[in-house]
C-alpha cells in the first residue's frame, strides 16, 4: 500500500477531497507487499473521483427532494379542514400516554401467540406440503386430504374461521376441550396459516428442477431421502422470503384473537376507547404492530437481496 | 472505409474480483472485419475479458474503446454502447418464457423500435440463414443445444451489432453439435463480421482467426497471426499449452 501513497498522481487525487480514506479502501485489492507492482493510473483515480462526485450529487438531490416532499405533505395535512378535530380524536397525547402501557402489556400476548403459532405453522405446513407431493397409490387418500385442507382453509375467511373456533367450539360444551380464547384463537390462526405456508413449501418443492431428484435417485437415495437431503433444503432456502412474508402477516393477525375476549394489544386499546370515546388508543395499538412488523420486513428484504446476489452471475445485471 | 481505426481497442485493462487479479495490463486491438480468438486454460481470464468488453463487468483500470470512442468512461451511455455489441454466452441464456421468434425480436422491437412485422420478417430471414427455418414458434427448451446456440447467435445478430463477442459458445455442446454452430461463425466471418471469440476449439481458432491471443494468468502472453501463434509460438508457456492440447488430440 505504501507504493500507492508514494505515487505522484495521488497528490492530485487528494486535493480538497474528503474521500481520501475511502479511496484507499477502494484501492487495489490483494495482500500488501505481494509481487504485484500495480499502481492505479491517474485515469482510474479520475474515474473514481467522478463516480464519487456523482454519488454525492445523487445524495444531495435525494435529500433536497425529500425535504420538499415532506414540507408539501406537512402543509397539505395541517392545512386540511378538520385537522384540529382529527388531531384531537386520533392523536391525543394524554390518551396515548394512558393507553400505551396497557397496549404493550397486551402485546406480550400477541408475541407469544406469534412464536407458538409460527412454529406450529411451519411444522404443519411442511407436513401438508410433503403429503401433497408423496407418490405412490397408498398415499392417495393422504394427498386428497392435504389438497382438500389447503383448498378449504385458504379459501375460508380468517375471521369466520376464528368465530367458529373461538365462539362456536365452547358452545359445544365438549368434555376436555378448552374454552380458553387464546388457545382456540391460536388454533384457528394455525389452521389458516398452515394452509398458506403449505402452498409456499409446495411451490418451493416443485420449483426444484427434476434433474436434482434424478441425480439424487441415481445415487441410490430413496424417494424420501432425495426429498429430505436434496429437494427440501433447496426448496426451503428458496422460499424464505415468501415464508417471512406470511410470518409478518401472521404477526398482525394475532390481533384478531381479541374477538374472543382475550386481552391482547387490540383489546387493551379497545377498553380505553370504550371508556373515553377517543380513538387514539387504536392508533397507538396500530403503530405498535407496525413497529413490530418493520424489523421483520427489513429482514425479509435483506434475505431476498442476499439470495438474489448469490444467484446472480455477478457483474451488471 | 475507416480501416485504420480498430473496432475494439483495450489498453492496460485491469480487473480484480475481491483479492484476485483476473486481468492484468491487458492490451488488445481488433481491426474491422477480422476475427480474434482468445485461447488459454480455464481461468486465464478469457471470459472476463469478453465480459469487460461487452460492459457486463466494470473494469478497475485501463480503457476500452469501441470504434475509437472510450466506452469505459463513466460518462458514456453504457446502454447505447451495449446496443452496438452482440454477446453470445456459453450457456445460451435464451429467455425460456419466449418463443424463438420473440427471443430474436425482443431487442429490435423494444430497444430499436422496429415495427413488429418488419422485426419478425428479419428474424425469419436470419433463422432461415442459420438453418432454423421451421423453429420460429418453438420454445427454447424444445430445441437441441446446437439449435439453441444458433438461436442465441441470431438474437445477438438481430440488432446488427458492430462487434460480436462469443464466449466459449461450443463448450456446452455435444461434439456432433459443435460443427453446426461453428459453421454459422464461419459464415459470419465471410460476411465480414468483426468478432472476438474465446474458445477451446484450437483447430477452429487456427482456421477462422486472423489474430490469436494466448492468455495466461490474466495476461496476454502472446498475440499474433494464427499461423505464428500456432505454428511458431515465441513463449515457452504458449508452447507448453499447445503441446498439451495436441497431446489431448484437440488440434
Amino acid at each position: 500500500m505504501t507504493v500507492v501513497e508514494d505515487e505522484p498522481g495521488r497528490d492530485g487525487a487528494d486535493d480538497g477531497n474528503d474521500g481520501n480514506d475511502e479511496d484507499r479502501r477502494d484501492g487495489p485489492a490483494g495482500p500488501p507487499g505481494a509481487a504485484d507492482p500495480y499502481v492505479p493510473s491517474p485515469r482510474r483515480l479520475e474515474r473514481e473521483r467522478y463516480r464519487r462526485a456523482r454519488a454525492r450529487r445523487a445524495t444531495a438531490i435525494a435529500a433536497l427532494s425529500t425535504l420538499v416532499t415532506g414540507a408539501a405533505l406537512h402543509l397539505l395535512v395541517v392545512g386540511a379542514p378538520g385537522w384540529p378535530r382529527t388531531r384531537e380524536t386520533f392523536f391525543s397525547p394524554e390518551y396515548a400516554r394512558e393507553a400505551f402501557p396497557k397496549v404493550l402489556e397486551g402485546l406480550w400476548l400477541n408475541l407469544r401467540l406469534l412464536l407458538v403459532c409460527g412454529a406450529a405453522v411451519l411444522v404443519l405446513g411442511m407436513l401438508v406440503a410433503v403429503a401433497r407431493t408423496l407418490r405412490g397409490p397408498v398415499f392417495f387418500p393422504l394427498r386428497v386430504l392435504a389438497a382438500a385442507y389447503t383448498d378449504f382453509f385458504r379459501g375460508l375467511p380468517l375471521i369466520i374461521n376464528l368465530m367458529i373456533v373461538v365462539l362456536g367450539v365452547p358452545a359445544l360444551r365438549l368434555q376436555g376441550v378448552t374454552v380458553d380464547p387464546v388457545l382456540l384463537g391460536g388454533t384457528a390462526l394455525t389452521l389458516t396459516y398452515s394452509a398458506y405456508v403449505a402452498e409456499v413449501f409446495r411451490a418451493g418443492i416443485e420449483s426444484v428442477h427434476p434433474s436434482q431428484r434424478a441425480a439424487a435417485r441415481s445415487l441410490g437415495l430413496t424417494n424420501r431421502q432425495a426429498l429430505r437431503f436434496v429437494v427440501l433444503p433447496q426448496a426451503v432456502r428458496r422460499q424464505v422470503p415468501p415464508l417471512l412474508n406470511d410470518l409478518v402477516s401472521l404477526q398482525k393477525d394475532t390481533g384478531l384473537v381479541s374477538i374472543g375476549g382475550a386481552v391482547d394489544a387490540v383489546r387493551a386499546a379497545d377498553v380505553v376507547v370504550g371508556r373515553s370515546l377517543n380513538y387514539t388508543p387504536y392508533i397507538v395499538a396500530g403503530l405498535v404492530f407496525v413497529a413490530l412488523t418493520i424489523p421483520m420486513t427489513r429482514l425479509t428484504d435483506w434475505v431476498t437481496a442476499r439470495t438474489d446476489r448469490r444467484r446472480a452471475q455477478g457483474g451488471i445485471t | 472505409m475507416s480501416g485504420d481505426v480498430p473496432v475494439l481497442r483495450m489498453e492496460s485493462v485491469r480487473k480484480t474480483f475481491g483479492g484476485s487479479v483476473v486481468l492484468r495490463d491487458v492490451g488488445l486491438e481488433v481491426p474491422p472485419h477480422t476475427v480474434t480468438a482468445l485461447i488459454g486454460a480455464s481461468g486465464s481470464g478469457k471470459s472476463t475479458l469478453l465480459r469487460c468488453a461487452g460492459l457486463l463487468e466494470e473494469v478497475d483500470d485501463g480503457t476500452i474503446h469501441l470504434d475509437g470512442e472510450e466506452i469505459t468512461d463513466p460518462r458514456a451511455d453504457q446502454d447505447a454502447v451495449r446496443r452496438r455489441i452482440g454477446v453470445v454466452f456459453q450457456a445460451y441464456n435464451l429467455f425460456p418464457h419466449m418463443t424463438v421468434l420473440d427471443n430474436i425480436t425482443l431487442a429490435p422491437r423494444r430497444v430499436h423500435r422496429v415495427p413488429r412485422a418488419r422485426a419478425e420478417e428479419q428474424a425469419r430471414e436470419l433463422l432461415e440463414r442459420l438453418g432454423l427455418g421451421g423453429r420460429a414458434g418453438d420454445y427454447p427448451d424444445r430445441l437441441s443445444g446446437g439449435q439453441q446456440q444458433r438461436v442465441a447467435i441470431a438474437r445477438a445478430l438481430a440488432v446488427r451489432p458492430r462487434l460480436l463477442l462469443l464466449d466459449e459458445i461450443t463448450a456446452a455442446l455435444d461434439p456432433e453439435l459443435v460443427g453446426e454452430v461453428l459453421d454459422v461463425v464461419r459464415g459470419l466471418k465471410d460476411d465480414g463480421m468483426t468478432m472476438v471469440l474465446a474458445t477451446h476449439e484450437m483447430g477452429f481458432a487456427r482456421e477462422v482467426a486472423d489474430q490469436v491471443c494466448f492468455l495466461d494468468g490474466g495476461v496476454v502472453l502472446e498475440r499474433g497471426a494464427a499461423e505464428q501463434v500456432f505454428g511458431d509460438p515465441r513463449q515457452e508457456r504458449t508452447r507448453r499449452f499447445l503441446r498439451r492440447i495436441v497431446d489431448a488430440g484437440r488440434l
